[in-house]
């Protein structure tokens, strides 16, 4: 029998074993005056944090996550209403002074922010910032100080510590910004660490530098520490207890591997379900949650996740649900649903919840074997290089950088090629080059079997109709001040298309992308981020192109929309027989939506083929590091993954590493070749092949390639 | 169709602040001196356009029984040693300030939005053009080259006298339109223009300049009062509006010598010169305000 009893207090459970918290917070809320009337960003959540734990916090931007932390670090500015009550080893936090707040902070409560460089202080350098905390809260010598700042650096893998301690904090990359911070903030010995979404800006591969980094901080300091996050993989790998926020409450929250494995309470499930995976093959189903968070200004009375969720009733709409125990789970397993025990005793998983949707079937063109479809977009050799200048008034041409050095892949009809790397190894420089259809530096683009090279100013101006891009920013893609209406319009009048014609095909392609006519004459501010999105998809197909270049289409969306999103790049592919070329840093992504993968580092592709290929059977010791930098939304997979990190930062691509680009930071060449075989990385630059891969169309650039499996 | 279509939910995200044309209008009507401004301009176009109609004295007739008279109720702001009306005189003067300056700064704000979108859009050739002739013309100097054509074209129409100091007026506005324009350039949604095939005039006039709009508008409107300004300068010198048509500047020198002794002859048409320039300036200041998302305005929620 399943009943639900009232939680004995915060979602710590705090009899399970009698130790002290370490935080406690009870009934904190947070109000804001704002323009549009007080908008209470945190609505009474309660939690403990034990010494020595991780709590995760996950939800969408806008769900409080940021607030209820700054709340307890005294970090809100003064329009903010603070109430219940915080209490830090035995201290209570809320309503201290200035002075006696700052002393806390910074020495036993430690915060790491996502943007490191706004924290750091530009004009003094790194060692003297990291010296000046400790000798603010432990009153050292100035040199013992700065002699302790090095060994920070050191503990937090800063290459030559002593040297960079000098630095200013613009002279690092955002991953070691973002190391300098952990190692100021683990300065004084700290007894909880507040990491606010610390590797939401950096790339894959440096966000599971900083997750290691981050881990040792912690077994040196022995603190516990709160992670907040939007994404579930972090989470998944890194945190021991997890809260679930929606519109300013703790929607549910537990012990990690419960709460993946038995979500009890549907915007988890929905979330959960949301995300497309690196360890599911492409058909996974996903399950978009409908709709948008609730704008914090007027919240319904009921559940405030009532009007996005399948299993409604009506006493969702007229009492929230309070946050109670799951007595079937584990004690300490909270959820704030009505239906939680229905969904316990049920056993309910997010497919019965929520509409799945089954990937659609590819259209016939699409499924004859892929050398008889006719080739799309074909890039040959394509190098593009940007002059470096030097001197301010009197620029002098001091050599060439090149951006992309050399890139072939082709795509076919009806086909999807994603193409990945990390930030700065020239993805938008390619497709930028694509889209301007214009002759690159050197080698060849054709496009539907025309060279841009060669073609006329009119050619080049149909072929436009063919060739259409969906940008990643749904705010910046669409120019503010026209009208949805004239925005899908603007392709047809150009290219001529009779106006008559245009107001139908308007109506068509809103509701093509899941919108509804009538919002042809709204302004894109009118839009929420998921919806401009598909009003930008919109306007891509007004002209019904061919081939579509989608330049991040979802990473700037939240997880519950990409999903949406997603499903729909699916349906109309399968419905217009397109073709993508994909471009994203998110492989889940690429993993649900690609046919064929291209992978890219430093200007080159080092690994192509089908997404089977390169997802199951990576043969280059960098996709074997990107994949296995990924965290998997999985608690059990994710702790039991052996993790290849890569060591240091994307080389410029002004001053490429000689031989093979990637030697520099390659596990392969550091850790299984003798100096003979080194010999050959050192000089020769690897040439993309398939003879040692397993499949014919799988091509890798490695002088030693090693097929490993890594998800 | 087979697919679930995963439609989204109508969320009135924003729809609870006013569209953008309105809430402008809201801020600026909060600030009561920029209305008053506006009022003020509103008034004295009128003055200068219906006043002549009702009034008995036109500008070009002389009373030969009223020489050098003061204020009376028979010549409301007295006569001229000629007999000639001050009021009569001072509403056409006023009319033709006030086509200069609103012509002037309209010429003025299109020649630097283009200069600038152009150069800033184009760069290359376009922009190492545009960016040589804005400085030759900032170092040229403007008043003595208009003084120098205008006495070459003394019978010229005035229509060239504006725009010659629409010419002299449009180079700082130029740079700011030009590094705006390079801005908006990068921005997605000008890139997917350019993606389309959209040629490149028909993107600054679509997309470039309708987002500085704020700018161009806060330009023109400063614009009027300094084109106004400028004439008066010119003419007071003789260089500008020739007689027989008159303007503010034309009607100001003439009075000039007779300020201390016929104060009626400069006083009244330096006090209404102030006036419109005073109230074009605060209907600047209130736009800029209104149009700047930044600025605190009482009563802008
Ligand atoms: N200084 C502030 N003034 C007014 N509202 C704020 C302020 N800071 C945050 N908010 C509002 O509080 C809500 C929660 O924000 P936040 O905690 O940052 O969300 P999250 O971190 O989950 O993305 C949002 O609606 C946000 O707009
Ligand atoms: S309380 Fe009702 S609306 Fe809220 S999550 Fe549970 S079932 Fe859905
Ligand atoms: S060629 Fe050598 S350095 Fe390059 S990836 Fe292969 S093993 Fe590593
Ligand atoms: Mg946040």
């Amino acid at each position: 029998m399943v009943a639900p009893v009232p939680a004995p207090g915060p979602a710590g459970s705090r009899e399970s074993d009698g130790v002290e918290p370490l935080l406690r917070v009870e009934d904190l809320s947070v109000t804001f005056r704002s323009g549009a009337g007080p908008v209470t960003a945190v609505r009474g959540i309660s939690y403990d944090v034990r010494p020595g734990e991780v709590l995760g916090i996950v939800g969408e931007s806008g769900s409080g996550k940021s607030v209820s932390s700054l709340a307890v670090m005294g970090l809100l500015p003064g329009t903010a209403t603070i109430t219940g009550s915080a209490t830090f080893q035995g201290r209570q936090l809320l309503g201290l002074g200035d002075k006696q707040i700052s002393r806390i902070r910074g020495s036993r409560l430690a915060m790491v922010f996502q943007d490191p460089l706004s924290a750091l202080t530009p004009v003094y350098t790194v060692g003297d910032q990291i010296a000046e905390t400790i000798r603010v809260h432990q009153g050292l010598r100035r040199d013992a100080a700065r002699e302790r700042a090095i060994e920070l650096l050191d503990l937090v893998g800063i290459p030559n510590p002593r040297q960079r301690s000098k630095s200013f904090p613009h002279e690092f990359s955002g991953g070691m910004r973002q190391r300098v911070m952990i190692a100021m903030a683990i300065a004084n010995d700290p007894a909880l660490i507040i990491a606010d979404e610390p590797t939401t800006a950096l790339d894959v591969t440096i966000q599971a530098q900083i997750l290691e980094v981050l881990q040792t901080a912690r077994e040196v300091t022995g603190a516990a520490i709160i992670m907040i996050t939007h994404d579930l993989g972090v989470i998944a790998g890194f945190a021991d207890r997890m809260m679930v926020m929606y519109a300013g409450r703790v929607v549910e929250s537990g012990v990690v591997e419960t709460v993946y494995q038995q979500p009890r309470m549907p915007y988890t499930m929905g979330l959960l379900g949301s995300i497309p995976r690196l360890d599911a093959g492409e058909r996974q189903a996903l399950t978009p949650i409908e709709g948008v968070p609730p704008s914090m200004v007027s919240l319904p009375v009921g559940c405030p996740f009532a009007p996005r969720c399948p299993m409604r009733i009506d006493s969702c709409e007229q009492t929230e649900p309070a946050l109670l125990g799951v007595v079937s789970d584990d004690a300490g397993h909270l959820a704030a649903c009505h239906r939680s025990e229905e969904i316990a005793r049920d056993g309910l998983t997010n497919t019965d919840v929520f509409v799945a949707t089954t990937v659609p079937e590819a259209p016939p063109a699409a499924r004859l074997p892929r050398e008889q479809r006719p080739v799309v977009l074909e890039v040959r050799d394509l190098v593009k290089e940007y002059p470096l200048t030097t001197g301010g008034l009197l620029r002098r041409k001091a050599g060439s950088l090149q951006a992309v050095a050399g890139v072939s892949f082709d795509i076919r009809e009806g086909e999807t090629l994603g193409l990945v790397g990390e930030s700065g190894c020239g993805k938008t420089t390619t497709i930028m080059e694509i889209l301007e259809l214009a002759k690159p530096t050197s080698g060849t683009i054709a496009v539907l079997g025309k060279d841009t090279a060669a073609m006329s100013g009119k050619e080049r101006f149909a072929i436009r109709r063919d060739l259409q891009v969906v940008f990643q920013d749904p705010m910046a893609s669409l120019d503010p001040r026209l009208p949805v209406s004239d925005i899908l319009a603007e392709p047809m009048i150009t290219h001529g298309v009779p106006a008559a014609e245009r107001d139908r095909r308007i109506r068509d392609l809103l509701r093509l992308v899941g919108l509804r006519p009538e919002h042809a004459d709204r302004y894109p501010a009118k839009f929420s981020g998921g919806q401009r999105q598909r009003i930008g998809i919109a306007r891509a197909l007004a002209l019904e192109p061919k081939v579509l270049v989608l330049d991040e289409p979802v990473s700037a969306l939240d997880v519950s929309i990409q999903a949406g999103v997603i499903n729909l790049l699916d349906r109309l592919k399968a419905e217009l027989g397109l073709s993508y070329l994909f471009v994203a840093h998110d492989l889940s992504v690429v993993r649900h939506i690609a046919d064929r993968v291209a992978v890219m580092y430093l200007g080159r592709i080092v690994e192509i083929g089908t997404a089977d290929q390169v997802f199951e059977n990576p043969t280059h010791p960098y996709t074997q590091a990107l994949l296995s930098a990924i965290p998997l939304p999985d608690p059990v997979k994710e702790r039991s993954r052996r993790r290849i990190l890569l060591t240091g930062d994307l080389p410029s691509a002004a001053n490429p590493p000689s031989g093979c680009r990637f030697r520099t930071r390659c596990s392969t060449f550091a850790h299984q070749l003798d100096d003979d075989r080194r010999r050959r990385c050192l000089d020769e630059s690897p040439e993309l092949t398939g003879a040692e891969t397993t499949g014919e169309d799988h091509e890798v650039a490695c002088h030693y390639p090693a097929p490993a499996a890594v998800i | 169709m087979t697919v679930v279509t995963d439609t989204v939910t109508d969320t009135d995200v924003v729809s609870r602040s006013v569209s953008r044309n309105r809430l402008v209008l809201r801020r600026f009507l909060s600030q009561r001196l920029a209305v008053a401004g506006v009022v003020v301009v509103l008034l004295l176009i009128a003055l200068a356009y219906l006043g002549p109609i009702f009034y008995p004295w036109k500008y070009d007739q002389l009373d030969f029984q009223a020489f050098q008279s003061p204020p009376s109720p028979a010549h409301w702001f007295g006569t001229y040693q000629t007999g000639g009306d001050v009021f009569a005189r001072t509403l056409r003067g006023l009319q033709k300030s006030l086509v200069i300056g609103l012509l002037g700064a309209l010429f003025s704000t299109a020649l630097a939005a283009a200069a600038g979108a152009f150069a800033g859009y184009f760069r290359g050739a376009t922009d190492t053009v545009v960016r040589v002739v804005t400085d030759l013309m900032l170092v040229l100097p403007g008043f003595l080259i208009i003084a120098i054509f205008s006495s070459a074209l003394r019978d010229g129409s005035w229509l060239l006298f504006i725009v010659l100091l629409a010419g002299f007026q449009w180079m700082i506005t130029a740079r700011v339109v030009r590094g705006l324009t390079q801005s908006l350039r990068e921005r997605e949604f000008v890139q997917a223009a350019r993606f389309m095939g959209v040629p490149g005039w028909k993107i600054i006039l679509r997309h470039i300049l309708p987002n500085m709009a704020s700018l161009l508008i806060i330009d023109a409107t400063v614009g009027v009062s300094s084109i106004i300004l400028a004439e008066v300068g010119l003419s007071f010198f003789g260089f500008g509006v020739q007689p027989p048509d008159v303007s503010l500047g034309t009607l100001i020198a003439d009075g000039a010598g007779a300020a201390l002794t016929n104060w009626w002859q400069f006083d009244f048409v330096a006090g209404v010169l102030v006036l419109l320039v005073l109230a074009v300036n605060l209907v600047g200041d209130g736009l800029r305000d209104a149009l700047d998302p930044n600025s605190e305005i009482e009563g802008a929620k």
